[in-house]
């Protein structure tokens, strides 16, 4: 049972990290801002959440399990806003910088 | 404990990178960033002590820790009265140039404009 | 287990990295911006020593508050910022203060490689005396009972430095209302977030404080999160900064340094000594001051990044009928 929750684990923080590794060759790569906001949504979303998935089975107890996937949806939710108010500002500025 | 040299040598480099900046940078922004860099370069070292001082159970002595805790709290203090003055100073003579006549310079830049 | 020792480099690596890139860049904005994530990872490595206390407030404090204070700033400093940088000293200026710098980095990891072996520490001390005060995290016993006058010394100094700001105000704006620099205009975004996020943040805030008896924690970090969440409130427009005159304002101002000293002066009547606390009661004592202390350090912390008033106080006449119900602390 061990070795499967370990298996699921592994699979999902590499996973996670293939994600977080798109978003930031997307971050560095991407020509203008609106591109980039896009590339790093998927680091901070998808990644981070199949990372939080991963380590819940490592979780010692049902509370530090819960407290991983609020980190994860305060990650989620400060994320959202950032990137609103990123493009909104780069659109403002018609920054293509 | 290779952390201890780790990170006590990053503390050093750190606190020089910060020392340069806020000597060579002219522009008082930079110079409170300066500062702040080696006020944090300085409070990792007494972090690496803490950890030296590891006994008794607990990852690292509390006390030094705790001297930290209260360090970054008053370093943002005086950040913020730094930035303070420094923004009432530019609201004033129109320039953030520290150099002997340049607010002056700016203040007159400032009537005339 | 050569991993670690690896992914420390790698750490330590990736640091001096965004620190040079803080000093070196020529944008002061980005500057700010490698400031901020330096801070970040500065936290991972408090981790790394062991100190998740002081992880929480170098995240919180020292890149979190520092960083919306200085991004403001930059923003406000821009216009006159190119002519400021031409004024850098020469090349062999520079050459100079590098030797100088690195002479004094060489001279702190000199101080480093020839500390003694074993290191001197207070650690048995503190457990020893850990179960005088009840409380199980031993930066909290240190910050509160053993080290306590510190601590209270700190929260005048953050009270000097309000005080200090205010005096930067124009004589008109003397008893006015501050206005953050960096409001954004009214936002859909940035208000569902502040509604949204407030009440979390609150409770966490004060969640923070609580565990720090026993678990990593304590009244200043979650005075920062309070104090974020004041900010963020502040920032997407639903609430202003209080009139700097306001009583109930200066109230919370004082709460704190005020509670810390009655207890102090109590423990010179009732146990001999100025700030000890009288058996068996040290530990709901040290928690009346902490949460008197979250209050004025939210307070005061909000403040400091809020700025001096800028606009002058309401006519007297118009006060009672202009002012509409405002938060007077987070």
């Amino acid at each position: 049972m061990s070795v499967l929750l370990d298996l699921v684990t592994i699979v999902m923080v590499s996973a996670g990290m293939v994600f977080f590794l798109a978003g930031t060759v997307g971050l560095l790569r991407f020509p203008d801002t609106l591109t980039r906001l896009h590339a790093l949504t998927k680091a901070d979303n998808i990644g981070l959440g199949l990372v939080v998935i991963g380590l819940v089975p490592q979780a010692g107890s049902l509370r530090d399990g819960l407290k991983l996937l609020c980190v994860w949806l305060l990650v989620l939710l400060a994320s959202a806003t950032v990137s609103q108010l990123v493009a909104q500002a780069a659109r403002r500025e018609g920054d293509s910088s | 404990m290779s952390e201890v040299l780790v990170f006590g040598l990053c503390a050093a480099v750190v606190a020089g990178l910060g020392l340069y900046g806020a000597i060579v940078d002219p522009r008082p922004l930079r110079k409170i960033l300066g500062f702040n860099l080696l006020g944090s370069g300085v409070f990792l070292f007494f972090g690496v002590v803490a950890r030296r001082g590891a006994a008794a159970g607990f990852p690292g002595d509390p006390v030094p820790q705790a001297l930290v805790i209260t360090g970054i709290v008053v370093a943002f203090s005086a950040t913020a009265l730094a930035v303070t003055l420094l923004l009432r100073f530019f609201e004033t003579t129109g320039s953030s140039s520290l150099r002997d006549g340049a607010a002056a310079d700016g203040a007159r830049d400032t009537a005339e404009s | 287990m050569t991993i670690v020792p690896a992914l420390d480099l790698f750490v330590a690596g990736v640091v001096l990295v965004v620190a040079v890139w803080t000093v070196a860049v020529r944008n002061t904005s980005s500057a700010v911006v490698g400031f901020v994530a330096y801070g970040l990872l500065l936290a991972l490595v408090w981790v790394r020593l062991g100190a998740p206390d002081v992880a929480l407030t170098e995240a919180a404090i020292g890149s979190g508050l520092t960083g919306a204070l200085l991004i403001g700033a930059a923003a406000r400093l821009r216009a006159g910022e190119s002519t400021v940088a031409a004024e850098r000293p020469g090349v062999p200026v520079r050459l100079l203060i590098a030797a100088l710098a690195t002479v004094v980095a060489a001279a702190i990891a000199g101080v480093l490689l020839s500390l003694p072996d074993p290191a001197p520490t207070l650690a048995p001390e503190a457990t020893a005396n850990a179960g005088a005060t009840g409380l199980g995290n031993p930066i909290t016993n240190v910050l509160m009972a053993f080290r306590a006058m510190d601590t209270m010394l700190e929260k005048v100094v953050l009270l000097l430095a309000v005080l200090g700001i205010w005096s930067l105000s124009p004589d008109a704006a003397w008893g006015g209302r501050p206005h953050l620099p960096h409001r954004a205009e009214p936002d859909a975004a940035l208000e569902f977030l502040a509604r949204v996020l407030t009440p979390v943040g609150v409770v966490l805030g004060i969640a923070v404080l609580w565990v720090s008896a026993d678990h990593p924690g304590g009244a200043f970090q979650g005075a920062t999160i309070l104090a974020a969440m004041w900010l963020l409130v502040l920032m997407a427009g639903l609430g202003e900064v209080p009139d700097i005159g306001r009583r109930r304002l200066r109230l919370a101002l004082v709460v704190g340094p005020a509670v810390f000293l009655t207890i102090g002066l109590g423990g010179l009547v009732v146990s001999g000594a100025f700030l000890s606390y009288p058996q068996g009661f040290a530990k709901p004592l040290i928690l009346a001051i902490e949460f008197a202390m979250i209050l004025t350090v939210a307070t005061t912390l909000g403040l400091l990044v809020a700025g001096p008033p800028v606009a002058g106080p309401p006519a007297a006449g118009s006060a009672a009928a202009g002012s509409p119900a405002r938060r007077a602390a987070p």
